[in-house]
């Protein structure tokens, strides 16, 4: 499976998606933020970092360059797309998801592995998971307090993906820290897979999430 | 005709604001009691437009697309003539 991993100006994380790619049987290829035919993926990451300085808000101008419109074509395509800590903002800024990740609860930057469930496995990246199955990730955002008005169309349409388990570090909307659109093609993370792709980085729990990928047909 | 158009954007009634808080809590360490504290983003430009009314429909158009996320905030506009 060929699967595009999208850089913006300031973009991180981008090769350690790439590793991880490989990691799950993926071929994964880098495309730069102006390219807007993606037709040759069958998959795409937005990874993680702080696009064009997080300026107005996290993700607000990624969210209008011309790539987007290639995501927008890729989704008509019933492929899938994730989007990682700062490519969550991105696809909650453009609505391909519902609700927006802002400002954390005690407006510090959190740093630190958190135990995670797996709330939903209809999309492809959770689909090797069990469901509520408790998992080991990073999170590294200021930005990632989940909030959304229409919370109950969530629960009714089984949107929501990952949720913090124990504690709720940032303060989200009933912890929780992933979702995805209606069709659970489109999946927005907060926590970081990549960073927890191998054993070598603490943990391993993140891999199926690019193996889900990586295997899913449509 | 040249006007300046000003953008008021503040999070909605009742959407939690850290940096408010947190900056309440810093000017009580300094021995400030105040309440209420709230920011407000300001964003600044001059346009071109043949009158206020399509001004300020472009305006709320930048609003709507980019300068605010319609989920969490409120915005103002305020359009005047410009000495540009």
């Amino acid at each position: 499976m060929k699967v595009g991993i999208i850089r913006f100006p300031g973009s991180n994380c981008d090769r350690d998606v790439f590793h991880a790619l490989k990691i799950a049987g993926g071929e994964p290829d880098y495309v730069w933020w102006n390219q807007k035919d993606l037709s040759n993926f069958d998959a795409i990451v937005i990874p993680g970092g702080f696009s064009y300085g997080d300026y107005l808000r996290a993700g607000a101008i990624a969210s209008i360059t011309p790539v987007i419109d290639g995501i927008k074509e890729i989704v008509k395509e019933e492929k899938p797309v994730l989007g990682i800590c700062n490519g969550a903002q991105i696809l909650a800024e453009v609505g391909l998801v519902p609700g927006v990740f802002t400002n954390n609860e005690n407006a510090k930057f959190i740093c630190k592995q958190v135990e995670l469930k797996v709330a939903s496995t209809r999309t492809p990246f959770t689909s090797m998971y069990k469901k509520n199955e408790i998992i080991n990730m990073p999170m590294a955002h200021a930005e990632g307090r989940y909030y959304n008005e229409e919370i109950e169309k969530l629960h009714d349409q089984d949107q929501i993906v990952l949720k913090f388990e124990g504690e709720n570090p940032n303060g989200s909307m009933e912890a929780i820290t992933g979702v995805c659109d209606e069709t659970g093609l489109i999946c927005a993370v907060m926590p970081h897979p990549e960073r927890a792709s191998e054993m070598v980085l603490g943990s391993s729990d993140g891999l199926k999430f690019f193996k889900g990928m990586v295997n899913f047909k449509s | 005709m040249k006007y300046d158009a000003e953008v008021r954007i503040s999070l909605k009634k009742g959407m939690l604001n850290p940096e408010a808080s947190t900056t309440q809590r810093a000017l009580a360490l300094l021995g400030y009691e105040v309440e209420g504290t709230a920011t407000i983003k300001i964003i600044k430009f001059t346009l071109e437009e043949e009158d206020e009314k399509l001004a300020r429909e472009e305006v709320d158009d930048m609003c709507q697309r980019l300068l605010c996320n319609p989920v969490i905030h409120d915005y103002e506009i305020n359009i005047t003539p410009s000495n540009l």
